[in-house]
């Protein structure tokens, strides 16, 4: 097969792979992200009420929310069920505090056959180190920013 | 009585809104542009901060409870919040503040995934 004989073969295996792609559900997939990450976040206004009544306020109240959702996020993916709703839910799942805990997690645990050191420990930063790094840069750009005004 | 349950329901609902709404705007940007999640998680941690420092993000967090801090962005509120009150404190303060507010947060992420690590194996990926 030569010239232009190639060039309809390739077009037509090309709209043959397009045609088998599944299309993107747009429409479905912010409606889970909207659901799932909703819910996540119902969840963590039910622990603020339950902490509050449990005499906790300001600041701690947060952190301690935030905590049991890490600890929530880690202990599901850790089961293996983190990854399976974030199969459906895509930001619904990632945008959350447990998606944050999930991207420390998953490596941590998936690279742990490379050693304690280079695996775990250091493959647990590959996405938060990025988040740690521009968190604390740009917070005390901040910090500096109202120090000066 | 009455009154409180309803604000309780109300403020589940407001926050289920926020957070879904917050979570929404994160997958159309995936779906459009096709970032990658550690990407993503960055780009709406800083929305976090910035949103913070010119005041927009805590009339938010008021309105809408654990709908607006459970997002990554408002771990951005916490970081930028940290610095602003450190400010007033001075300049000190002010640089180690954001990581102070922090703290808890990466403290819980480094130590339970830690203990993941060495209680559970790698799964097989299923698709």
């Amino acid at each position: 097969m030569t010239g232009k004989n190639a060039q309809n073969y390739n077009r037509n295996y090309l709209k043959y792979v397009a045609g088998l792609d599944p299309p993107t559900k747009h429409f479905k997939n912010c409606l889970a992200a909207f659901g799932v990450g909703g819910l996540i976040c119902s969840i963590g206004q039910f622990f603020r009420y339950m902490l509050e009544y449990a005499g906790l306020s300001g600041d701690e109240l947060a952190a301690a929310v935030s905590v049991i959702l890490i600890f929530l996020g880690c202990l599901l993916t850790g089961l293996g069920v983190y990854d399976r709703i974030g199969r459906h839910a895509g930001a619904g799942s990632i945008v959350p505090i447990t998606g944050f805990a999930n991207s420390v997690t998953s490596p941590a645990i998936e690279f742990r056959t490379e050693g304690y050191i280079y695996g775990t420990a250091a493959k647990m930063f590959t996405v938060a180190g990025a988040i740690i790094v521009y968190g604390v840069f740009s917070g005390v750009l901040v910090g500096i920013i109202y120090c000066l005004l | 009585m009455r009154a409180e349950i309803i604000s309780i329901l109300l403020m589940y609902v407001k926050a289920f809104a926020v957070g879904g709404a917050i979570c929404t705007v994160a997958q159309i940007i995936i779906n459009i542009t096709s970032l990658t999640s550690g990407k993503i998680l960055v780009y709406f941690m800083l929305a976090g901060v910035v949103l913070t420092a010119l005041g927009l993000y805590q009339p938010l967090v008021e309105f809408a409870g654990a709908g607006a801090t459970v997002p990554i962005c408002g771990f951005g509120y916490l970081l930028a919040n940290g610095a602003i009150k450190g400010a007033e404190k001075g300049f000190f303060y002010a640089v180690t503040g954001p990581l102070t507010a922090a703290s808890a947060g990466v403290t819980a992420a480094v130590v339970f995934s830690f203990i993941m690590s060495l209680l559970f194996h790698s799964k097989p990926k299923r698709n």
